[in-house]
């Protein structure tokens, strides 16, 4: 399984709901993530890729496409 | 050292239920013909699934902020029979004063007759009263009566053209207090951890002339991962874990946000004490409100932690340990 599809699951775990979209596409606008459900995706983005989003990566635009979720673990890890 | 020897709490009469506010929020604002409302556009039900809020409280149109801090003040002064002429200090957390200055505090002293006590304006919503209760315990090692008190009317903000929807459903209008004492009281404070990080001031804001702004996916982010960062390092201090404290007090914000901050702790969410449902979030006001009904309902035990919390504007946010005596 290669990374994005690994985001991906994870993203449906945390939303709740199967991801059938675009990578770019936004996951709110989309009505995939909410604020709890990025609560919940933060976590496991940590968990599962054994990084940690410092406070000042609290932000829910770096969190708000698969792509944008791929380049963040990128950068992290 | 101090002690909190009493709570007290003031709720406006006025009900306003999510049936009757849908309609409200569903106008156009820059009409005030009554068809220019869709009460589908929001659903009462939807505002109680992602809020926890059934009904809330708006004070009348005569009540200040001030005179909602008074009342608060008062119930908490006669539940404990201490006369509000031997307060040493009175200090009142709103973030929604009427004015830019003088803030409520003076008028809540004059109010009260507290004549030796001089007053303080804290200025912070949601977490103000935390960081209230926190300041008396310092105070409280020169003086011995403090009451803080923490009160808001919201309610005329939020209604103010144009209305921020996501934003009016979940405010209240309400007031708390709580009396400290240096040398007795239901229970002694053990410690604090306050913080704060202004990076993020923008996210949740009432600008001088409104309406609210709320960044809701940056608030939630951040409180439901400092604020059991912040439980963990004050009861870290105190060689304690969450498992062995009964009783969680939160800033009632948002019941699916308490629920969360207690999966995260890892202690059953019955834990947190919670009325959101009944007052809707009343800012700063709304730890020592559930502070007050939790005393009644609950109350401390002889050395058994009890954890106070709150976040808010700022971003301000921490945790309080208080244990029965």
């Amino acid at each position: 399984m290669n990374q994005l599809d690994q985001i991906r699951n994870l993203v449906a775990a945390a939303a709740k709901k199967p991801i059938d979209l675009p990578s770019d596409e936004n996951l709110f606008d989309a009505g995939l993530l909410d604020s709890f459900a990025l609560t919940d995706l933060v976590s496991s983005l940590e968990s599962t890729f054994g990084i940690t989003v410092p406070d000042s990566d609290l932000n829910p635009r770096k969190f708000s496409s698969l792509e944008k979720i791929a380049e963040y673990i990128a950068d992290r890890s | 050292m101090a002690f909190l020897a009493s709570f007290g709490k003031y709720l406006p009469p006025r009900v306003v239920t999510n049936a009757e506010l849908a309609p409200l929020l569903s106008a156009d604002p820059a009409s005030i013909d009554p068809a220019s409302i869709d009460p589908a556009s929001i659903d009462p039900a939807w505002i109680e699934e992602m809020s926890g809020i059934a009904e809330r409280r708006w004070a009348e149109p005569e009540a200040s902020v001030a005179s909602l801090a008074a009342a608060a003040a008062q119930d908490a002064l006669s539940r404990a029979n201490f006369p509000a002429a031997e307060l040493d200090a009175i200090l009142v957390s709103c973030g929604s004063p009427e004015r830019r200055f003088p803030g409520p505090a003076a008028e809540v002293q004059h109010l009260l007759g507290a004549s030796r006590a001089f007053a303080l304006d804290l200025p912070l919503a949601s977490a103000g009263s935390l960081f209230a209760l926190a300041q008396a315990d310092v105070l409280l090692s020169r003086f011995t009566a403090v009451l803080v008190v923490a009160a808001e009317k919201l309610s005329p903000t939020l209604l103010a053209p144009p209305i921020e929807k996501g934003t009016a459903m979940l405010f209240g209008d309400g007031a708390g207090a709580a009396l400290l004492l240096r040398d007795s009281g239901l229970a002694r404070i053990t410690g604090f951890h306050l913080a704060t990080d202004g990076a993020n001031a923008a996210d949740l804001a009432l600008p001088l002339s409104g309406p609210l702004h709320m960044n809701g996916r940056a608030v939630i982010l951040h409180a439901s991962r400092k604020v059991p960062a912040a439980i963990r390092t004050l009861l870290d201090r105190h060689s304690l874990t969450p498992a062995e404290v009964p009783y969680f007090l939160m800033h009632q914000a948002n019941a699916n946000l308490i629920t969360k901050i207690a999966q995260s702790l890892e202690v059953p969410p019955a834990r947190f004490f919670s009325n959101i449902a009944r007052y809707g979030n009343t800012s700063s006001a709304s730890l020592l409100i559930a502070a007050a009904e939790w005393q009644l309902a609950h109350g401390f035990s002889p050395s058994t932690p009890t954890i106070f919390a709150a976040f808010g504007a700022g971003f301000h946010w921490g945790a309080l340990l208080a244990h029965g005596v």
